[in-house]
């Protein structure tokens, strides 16, 4: 063929529609892609709420249950700890819970529904390692004598209502997730639409 | 006896010819070996470039043998490991190679970059050649995190944990990143097959892919050298260079003998302390994976530990942990610049005044320190140290076009030296 024949606009059309229409194939094809590492429905049905018995919780204790595959805190503070709690507003970073994530009826200071029972999703809020729970002598909260959390990872530490200190890593707040109280003794944990 | 000699050196001779009618056989051999000039006068630093091929090799091998037997399933891994650490013929010794080779790995492209940083390889014209040896870098660095979260140990689980929280911290669509890349609401069996996946399949591929372009970069412009001088600038009258000596077999030879001498310290580690302590195999690891007790010191691997410890020295800032992630991102990722924040007019250390001298040293002993400071446990010392030599880290690439434009470097000859 020869040069002088070539339609150049002609050509260049369908260069462009071409590569507009296989650009949007290319998309579309990435989305079961994408779409296939999203989590599972099975993975989401684990993630159904749970109900844990606390009536044999006694003032102090701490346990771990496990909802959406993550440890979840339930705490029955004594009146000491929640004292604690109180006076040490002034050193963590976030008092009332402004800049953190919890359920509307968990936003004070107790972060809870009930004063006695801190329920906190046990991952750092800095990059989801699972502090300890430690009884007495918590570096940098008011004394020796008390006690909170502490992220063995980046060494981010909370106070018995899952309160941030100041100058650690973690930015806020354990999260709070959203539960309920069945009963005086029952807990239900991931659903709080109250109707049961 | 001749006769037949000759008959068959006539055979090998016709049938190399019939394959260099049909396919590039004696062209490529030349082009990338018996006639490609290296510049004569390479020393040590110069080994590293083959041994990373080498370590490749060992990968490959072993990692496909462990895959014969491994198990990639949350309540199949950690057993499957010991299965073939005690149960298979040879198992503890393939997987041994491939922790070990996982280490010497990083060992190997540290000390192969360390040799761009003196000698300034990554200068005009070899950009590219940089940059695809820094793609490569990141590639190994996300299949050493993959291929860890594998043997779904203690420590595999809880780094991972971390590291995918990272991307979390990212503002607005962190939570939903981190999500998607875990495949569920935590880290899970789901989240170890796909690591898997991309362990075995997708990251191998495109580091094969990367090596590729990086050794048709490298043989386009040619190697650099201890004295920086482009050897192509003075060619004989047969238009090869002068300070040129064919890479087979004068370097092919050294090569060998380089890996003689890496394989008796790389199998030293295999076979006589293949956990080095706790730095190639980490303690924690050796329990079995609990999403609900973070072991009591968390430590990334050695080669990650310079970059932990810049991400543990920020603080959270605004009620974001994202400045850490940024400077993390950034520590790694700011070599790629490095062609372009150089001024200097000279390549190699050799010539360079006393500016760059103790500008690479401070950078040396800030990231050894930072190496140090990441796999120790979390004090107030330790973090102002950690921020000090954040700092160094990167003022010695942010000040760069400032002292190297500034530095007196010396005149360099023409000719290499030996």
């Amino acid at each position: 063929m020869i040069n002088s024949d070539v339609d150049k606009s002609r050509r260049r059309f369908l260069t462009a529609a071409a590569t507009v229409v296989g650009g949007a194939g290319t998309v579309a094809g990435a989305v079961p892609f994408i779409a296939t590492m999203t989590p599972s429905a099975k993975a989401k049905a684990i993630g159904a709420p749970i109900e844990v018995d606390i009536s044999k919780l006694q003032p102090g204790e701490f346990v771990i249950e496990k909802w959406q595959g993550k440890p979840i805190w339930i705490l029955r503070r004594t009146q000491e700890m929640l004292d604690d709690i109180t006076a040490q507003a002034d050193i963590v970073s976030d008092p009332v819970s402004d800049a953190s994530a919890q359920p509307e009826y968990a936003k004070n200071e107790y972060r809870a529904r009930e004063n006695e029972f801190l329920v906190v999703i046990g991952l750092c809020t800095h990059l989801g390692c699972s502090p300890k729970f430690i009884e007495k002598g918590l570096d940098g909260s008011l004394s020796a004598e008390k006690g909170g959390f502490f992220c063995p990872c980046h060494g981010s530490r909370f106070d018995f209502a899952g309160r941030v200190f100041k100058d650690v890593p973690a930015p806020t707040n354990l999260v709070v997730p959203p539960y309920q109280f069945l009963s005086p003794s029952r807990l239900l944990i991931g659903d709080d639409s109250e109707v049961v | 006896m001749a006769d037949i000699e000759k008959q068959v050196i006539n055979g090998l001779t016709g049938l190399r010819d019939w394959v260099d009618a049909r396919f590039p056989l004696v062209k490529s051999w030349n082009e990338h070996l018996a006639k490609y000039y290296a510049p004569k006068n390479f020393n040590f630093w110069y080994f590293f470039g083959s041994l990373a091929l080498l370590v490749l090799v060992i990968q490959i091998l072993t990692g496909i043998w462990l895959t014969m037997n491994y198990n990639p399933s949350a309540e199949g891994a950690f057993a499957s490991v010991e299965f073939i650490m005690r149960d298979v013929p040879g198992g503890w010794f393939i997987r041994y190679m491939h922790s070990t080779g996982a280490s010497a790995f990083f060992v190997v492209i540290f000390l192969h970059m360390f040799r761009t940083l003196l000698y300034g390889s990554y200068k005009k014209p070899r950009e590219l050649l940089w940059l695809s040896g820094m793609a490569i870098y990141l590639v190994i660095m996300g299949e050493a995190f993959f291929g860890y979260l594998l043997p779904w140990g203690q420590m595999s689980y809880w780094g991972a944990q971390v590291i995918i929280s990272l991307f979390g911290a990212i503002p607005f669509i962190g939570p939903d990143l981190a999500e998607w890349i875990r495949g569920d609401f935590v880290v899970s069996g789901v989240t170890l097959n796909r690591f898997f996946s991309l362990h075995v399949i997708a990251f191998p591929l495109l580091l094969l892919g990367l090596i590729a372009v990086h050794i048709l970069a490298l043989h386009e412009v040619g190697s650099n050298n201890p004295d920086g001088i482009e050897i192509k600038k003075n060619k004989g009258a047969d238009g090869i260079p002068l300070d040129g000596i064919p890479f087979h077999p004068y370097y092919t030879v050294k090569d060998i003998f380089g890996v003689a001498v890496f394989f008796i310290f790389f199998f030293a580690v295999v076979f006589f302390a293949p956990e080095m302590g706790g730095y190639f195999l980490e303690h924690a690891n050796f329990n079995p994976a609990d999403p609900f007790k973070t072991p009591e010191h968390i430590a990334p691997v050695w080669y990650f530990t310079p970059y932990y410890a810049i991400l543990r020295a920020i603080p959270s800032i605004a009620g974001s942990a994202f400045p850490g992630v940024v400077a993390m991102g950034l520590a790694v990722n700011i070599f790629l610049l490095l062609p372009w924040l150089d001024r200097s007019p000279v390549k190699s250390i050799r010539y360079r005044g006393s500016y760059y001298k103790i500008a690479l040293t401070a950078f040396v002993i800030s990231f050894i320190a930072l190496g140090w400071l990441g796999m120790q446990g979390v004090t107030p010392l330790y973090t102002w140290l950690a921020r000090f030599f954040s700092v160094v880290y990167f003022a010695f690439f942010l000040l760069m076009p400032f002292y190297t434009a500034m530095d007196n470097d010396k005149a360099v000859p023409d000719r290499v030296t030996d």
